[in-house]
């Protein structure tokens, strides 16, 4: 079996750091934690110590993909198999954790936790959110040609050759990260699979964006994803 | 006012012109020589400072060159291509700026990685800085 690698981003999320890591000691694969600290100012870094993760350490705020890029820089350079990303918040249940790594033993390359797929219970999110991630859905459908039901989530799980991709390309740009990566593995020729989870709301923390922020960011979103198609586009004609 | 030729300038402004540029070039002087401004931009804002000291010291030349484009008025010349300068300038610092950016966030990365690396390696107390607590 190839080793797994969860990496928990982290920033200021030291209320529910610990019960995340409770619950993943009950994943009943055998794996290593890592929670990348973001920047925090409180004591994350201090309860990942004390549970016994491994943790790394940025010395400022480079938000949750750069947070996501560095762990899966660690699975890539310690040569694990396979990484599953996991909020520190609570909102992704770790229980869920051998279903995405069981659709990768079924052939997938990245393995995506979805609110929205068939099977699972109406999420609470609010309008303007919901309505925004269908844009972003439609979006993605046009520009991959497959439909995906939740190209926001964060809970995810990548195997050796999607590390070693991600490792090196994962996007940093805020709210960026889980949809370009989703368009930069497709354009890379891997399979991505959706899986139906649960999710909670959040133990604790800040949820990461404010309304108002919301728009500004979304906007900021669509241009990056232009930016990814459009290179794809010259990688094709150059080859 | 009215009566001085196309394009020429008080003698006052001539004066203000003049001084303002000198400023301006010992600006540039001083910060290159305390080593504050990289050399590539130092010799840019030099062309920069020696040509406004030049158009400020010979204004002529300003008519001549709008008189042969065909511009009625001069100092429209001075400012198209200030504007365009400076748009360019904008956009090369925008430019360095995400490329900065960048290296700094891998670099970030980095020493997150290296300091895990550390820790793992048994070496825990001596770098960490917020102290041991265990």
């Amino acid at each position: 079996m190839p080793r797994t690698l969860i990496i928990i981003p982290a920033l200021n999320e030291e209320a529910s750091l610990a019960a995340t890591l409770k619950e993943l000691r009950d994943v009943p694969i055998d794996h290593d934690v890592l929670v990348v600290d973001d920047g925090s100012t409180d004591g994350t870094a201090e309860v990942a110590r004390k549970a016994g993760a491994l943790s790394a350490e940025l010395p400022f705020t480079l938000g949750v993909g750069g947070a996501v890029r560095t762990g899966l820089n660690y699975a890539d350079r310690r040569g694990y198999g396979r990484a599953v990303v996991v909020d520190a918040d609570g909102q992704h249940d770790p229980a869920d954790t051998p279903a995405l790594l069981e659709a990768l033993d079924r052939g997938a390359d990245v393995a995506i936790g979805s609110r929205f797929a068939a099977g699972t219970d109406d999420y609470p999110v609010g309008r303007v959110r919901r309505q925004a991630m269908r844009f972003l859905a439609l979006i993605l459908r046009v520009l991959t040609g497959e439909r995906y039901s939740d190209v926001t989530s964060g809970f995810r799980a990548f195997d050796r050759p999607a590390i070693e991709l991600l490792a090196r390309q994962y996007p940093v740009e805020y709210l960026a990260d889980t949809v370009e990566a989703l368009l930069i593995v497709r354009y890379s020729g891997l399979r991505v699979d959706e899986i139906p989870v649960r999710m909670r709301p959040r133990a604790g923390g800040m949820a990461s964006a404010r309304r108002s922020k919301l728009i500004i960011n979304y906007i900021r979103l669509i241009i990056g994803i232009l930016g990814s198609a459009s290179r794809r586009a010259r990688l094709r004609k150059e080859k | 006012m009215l009566d001085l030729p196309k394009g020429s300038l008080s003698g006052q402004a001539h004066v203000l012109i003049i001084i303002a540029t000198i400023a301006t070039a010992l600006i540039i002087f001083r910060l290159v020589r305390a080593r504050q401004l990289r050399s590539k931009y130092a010799l840019l804002w030099a062309v920069v400072g020696v040509t406004l000291l030049a158009l400020a010291a010979f204004p002529g030349v300003l008519n001549t060159v709008s008189d042969w484009l065909d511009v009625s008025y001069s100092p429209t010349i001075f400012l198209l291509l200030a504007v365009g300068f400076l748009f360019l300038i904008v956009i090369h610092f925008s430019w360095e700026l995400s490329r900065l950016e960048n290296r700094t966030r891998t670099l970030a990365e980095e020493i997150a990685l290296l300091k895990a690396q550390l820790e793992l390696d048994g070496h825990a107390g001596s770098t960490s800085m917020t102290g041991n607590i265990d």
